[in-house]
C-alpha cells in the first residue's frame, strides 16, 4: 500500500510538471525548479500561524463543550480547520502535483438552530478525519515547519560563509559562534577557507529544496488524505449503496413485470379469448340467425378495438414509441403537449444516452409533470434538458404554490429511486409559495445516433 | 384513383391492398421500407399515399420522414399516415407546411372500411383528417390560452369535427343541427381566428392549424 502511494507521488510529480523531463536535463530549468521549491518553503512554513491560532480556538471551543455555547463554536472552528487543510491539499496538487482526496464523511442534513448545531457537532466529532486534521495542526507547525524551512536555512548558512571574511571579526568580538562547518574561524585565512565552502553549501541547500517540498507534501498526504481504513470504509459504503439500488431496481422491475402480466392477462388476452368464442358462435349462427350473427360480429370488432387500445396504453407505459423513434428531447416535447399545463421545453443534447438511462429520465420528467399538474396548482412548467461534464441534467420548474416535500410524497421518493439506480440524484427546491424546481442529474455518456429532425 | 401504399407487415399490407382495390383504387405501388416509399412517391406521383409511420430499416419514424421529404419535393402531395400510436408532435409536423392534404389516423380506423375509404378520398381532395384521439388529446389540454378561448363551446365542437376532416353536411348530421347552422358556426370560427378570406378548403386547413396551435 505504502509503496504504491510513494510511486504514485513520484509519478504525479513527473506528470504534472509538463516540462519536467526537459527541466531535468536543462541546468537552467533545474535551477528554476530548485529556486521555486526553495521559495515555497516559507509559504508552507507560514501555515504555522493560522494552524496555531486554530489549535487555540479548537481547545477553547472544546473546553466550552460542557456549556451549550461550545456546541455552537465547535462546528465553525472545525470547518475553518477544514478550510485550511483544503488549502494545503490544493497547494499539494498545484505545487507538487500530488492529489490528496478529501477524507471527510458526508455531513448529515440538519435543521438550523441549537439542536441542528448539536447534531452537526456530533457528526463532525465522530468523523475520524476531524481528529487527524487536529493532529496535523499539532504536528505540521513543528515537523512541517522544520522541513519547509530547512533548505532556506542551509542556503542562508552558505551566504554566511561567503560574507565571513567581512564579518568574522565582529562576530568573534561579540562572543558569537566562531565555528563554520568544521573550521574554527579565528583569523582571516580561516575565514577565507570558510568562504570557499559558502557556494557548495548554498548549492546543497538549493538541491535539498525540491526533496524537502516532496517530503512536506508526503507528510500532508499522510495526515490529510484518507487512511487506508477510511478508503476501505468508503468502498464498503459504495458497495452497500450499489447493493441497495440494485435491489430496488430488481424489485421495481419485478413489480413492473407483474403489472404487465396482469394487464395482459385481464385485458388483451381475455378479450382475444372472448373474440374467439364469439366468432365460433357467429359461425354456427350465420345460417340459422343471420341477424344475431351480425350482432356478434359487430361486438367482436368492438372487442378487438378495445384490445388494441389496452395494448397501446400498456406499450406506452413500457417504452413510449416516440422515445424509441425520436429520443429524449422530442419525447419530452410530446409529454409537454400531452400535459394539461402549458409546458415549454428547451433541450440541448448533443447525442442520445443509452436506452435505459433515456427511459429513466423520460419517466422521471413524466412523473414530475404529472406531480405539477396534480398538486402544484401551476399553470406553466418549464423543462430544460442539457448535458455538461459527463452529466445529463433535467430541470423541471413550475409556477405553482410550492411546498413539495420528498420525505412525504411517495411520488418524489419513487422518482429518486428511479434515478438512484443509475447513480443519479434528485434535488428538490420548493419553498412555500413556490416556485418548485426539480433538478435531476445522471452521470452518463452520450452517443450520436439518428436524432430528431427538428 | 392511384395510390401508393407503405406498410411493412405483410398481412396488413395485403389486407389494405385488397380493401383499396375493392373500393376501386388503383394500387400503383405497395412497398415495405422508407427508402422504397420515397422512391415510389417521387416516381409515381400518386393521387394519394397511405403510409405506416414505423418502417424498416430503422423501425423508427421512417415512414413519416419519407412522407415529409416527398412533400418537400412535391408540395401538397396528399398523404394519409397510419400508426399504432398517435402523437400531437407528429400531427403538428405533418400539418406545419400549411398546405393540407394530410391525414393522420390510428391503424384501428381500418376496421370501418367505409369510413376509412371516405377519409382517403377527403385527404386526396386536399382536406385534413386527424384521428379523434389526437383531437381528444388537444381538447383535454384546457387551460391553454390563445385565440381558441374566444370560441363558444358549440364552435369548438364544430372545429373539432372539422379537424377530423368532416364536411359541413357530416358535421350537421353528427351535431343534429342544420347545415346552415354549421355554416354560420364555421364563418364565426374563421372570423374569430382572424383567418383571411380565401377558398373554403384552405380556410378549413388554417382553422385546423390554429386548433393545433401551429403557425403555418
Amino acid at each position: 500500500m505504502t509503496s504504491s502511494i510513494t510511486t504514485g507521488v513520484v509519478n504525479n510529480v513527473q506528470n504534472t510538471d509538463t516540462t519536467g523531463g526537459r527541466r531535468r536535463r536543462n541546468p537552467l530549468g533545474m535551477l528554476g525548479h530548485a529556486v521555486r521549491s526553495l521559495l515555497r518553503g516559507p509559504a508552507l512554513a507560514a501555515f504555522a500561524v493560522p494552524q496555531l491560532l486554530l489549535l487555540v480556538a479548537a481547545s477553547v471551543a472544546a473546553s466550552l463543550m460542557g456549556l451549550a455555547v461550545g456546541a455552537l463554536l465547535v462546528p465553525p472552528t472545525i470547518l475553518a480547520v477544514r478550510g485550511l487543510a483544503g488549502l494545503r491539499r490544493r497547494l499539494a496538487a498545484r505545487w507538487a502535483g500530488v492529489e490528496i482526496r478529501d477524507p471527510y464523511q458526508p455531513l448529515p442534513e440538519t435543521a438550523p438552530g441549537l439542536q441542528g448545531a448539536w447534531k452537526r457537532c456530533q457528526a463532525l466529532l465522530s468523523d475520524q478525519a476531524t481528529w487527524r486534521d487536529l493532529l496535523w495542526l499539532l504536528v505540521d507547525p513543528v515537523i512541517g515547519l522544520t522541513v519547509a524551512l530547512f533548505p532556506l536555512l542551509v542556503v542562508g548558512y552558505g551566504v554566511l560563509g561567503l560574507v565571513l571574511p567581512q564579518v568574522w571579526q565582529s562576530i568573534s568580538d561579540h562572543g558569537g559562534n566562531t565555528w563554520y562547518l568544521w573550521i574554527h574561524v579565528t583569523d582571516s585565512a580561516a575565514a577565507g577557507t570558510a568562504a570557499l565552502f559558502g557556494v557548495p553549501v548554498m548549492l546543497a541547500g538549493l538541491a535539498l529544496a525540491p526533496a524537502a517540498l516532496r517530503g512536506h507534501t508526503r507528510l500532508a498526504k499522510a495526515l490529510l488524505g484518507p487512511t487506508a481504513r477510511a478508503e476501505a470504509l468508503a468502498a464498503e459504503r459504495k458497495v452497500a449503496h450499489l447493493t441497495e439500488t440494485r435491489r430496488d431496481a430488481l424489485t421495481t422491475q419485478a413489480a413492473e413485470l407483474r403489472r404487465i402480466e396482469r394487464d395482459l392477462h385481464d385485458g388483451a388476452q381475455a378479450r382475444l379469448v372472448a373474440m374467439g368464442m364469439n366468432l365460433g358462435v357467429a359461425e354456427r349462427l350465420v345460417e340459422r340467425d343471420p341477424e344475431a350473427a351480425k350482432q356478434l360480429l359487430a361486438e367482436t370488432r368492438q372487442a378487438s378495438a378495445s384490445a388494441l387500445n389496452e395494448l397501446r396504453d400498456l406499450v406506452r407505459g413500457i417504452h413510449p414509441p416516440v422515445l424509441a423513434d425520436r429520443g429524449l428531447a422530442d419525447a419530452v416535447r410530446a409529454l409537454g403537449m400531452d400535459s394539461p399545463l402549458n409546458v415549454t421545453v428547451s433541450a440541448e443534447l448533443p447525442g442520445r444516452p443509452e436506452a435505459p438511462v433515456e427511459s429513466a429520465v423520460y419517466f422521471a420528467v413524466s412523473e414530475a409533470l404529472t406531480n405539477a399538474a396534480k398538486h402544484s396548482g401551476a399553470s406553466h412548467v418549464d423543462v430544460q434538458l442539457w448535458y455538461e461534464n459527463g452529466t445529463l441534467k433535467a430541470q423541471v420548474t413550475d409556477d405553482g404554490t410550492g411546498g413539495a416535500d420528498p420525505s412525504r410524497g411517495t411520488g418524489l421518493r419513487g422518482l429518486e429511486r428511479r434515478l438512484a439506480t443509475f447513480d443519479g440524484v434528485l434535488a428538490v427546491r420548493s419553498p412555500l409559495g413556490g416556485p418548485t424546481t426539480l433538478t435531476m442529474e445522471l452521470p452518463c455518456e452520450l452517443y450520436s445516433r439518428r436524432t430528431s429532425s427538428s | 384513383m392511384r395510390v401508393v401504399l407503405a406498410e411493412d407487415l405483410f398481412l396488413l399490407r395485403d389486407g389494405l391492398v385488397r380493401m383499396l382495390q375493392a373500393y376501386d383504387f388503383e394500387v400503383v405501388a405497395a412497398v415495405d421500407t422508407g427508402p422504397d416509399l420515397l422512391q415510389a412517391l417521387l416516381t409515381e406521383r400518386p393521387d394519394v399515399a397511405v403510409v405506416d409511420v414505423r418502417l424498416p430499416p430503422t423501425f423508427t419514424d421512417e415512414g413519416l420522414q419519407a412522407a415529409l421529404e416527398a412533400r418537400r419535393q412535391i408540395p401538397g402531395l396528399p398523404v394519409l399516415v397510419l400508426s399504432q400510436y398517435v402523437e400531437q408532435l407528429y400531427a403538428k409536423e405533418l400539418l406545419a407546411d400549411g398546405s393540407g392534404a394530410i391525414g393522420y389516423l390510428l391503424k384501428d380506423r381500418v376496421f370501418d372500411p367505409d369510413e376509412f375509404v371516405a377519409t382517403v378520398h377527403r385527404v386526396a381532395a386536399g382536406g385534413t383528417a386527424l384521428d379523434p384521439q389526437v383531437i381528444a388529446m388537444l381538447v383535454n389540454n384546457t387551460g391553454r390560452s390563445g385565440p381558441l378561448e374566444r370560441l363558444t363551446p358549440r364552435e369548438r365542437e364544430v372545429l373539432e369535427l372539422m379537424a377530423e376532416g368532416r364536411s359541413n353536411g357530416a358535421i350537421a348530421e353528427r351535431m343534429v343541427i342544420t347545415e346552415r347552422a354549421v355554416k354560420k358556426h364555421t364563418a364565426n370560427i374563421f372570423l374569430k381566428l382572424d383567418l383571411p378570406p380565401s377558398e373554403e378548403d384552405h380556410r378549413r386547413v388554417l382553422a385546423v392549424l390554429a386548433f393545433l396551435q401551429v403557425a403555418p
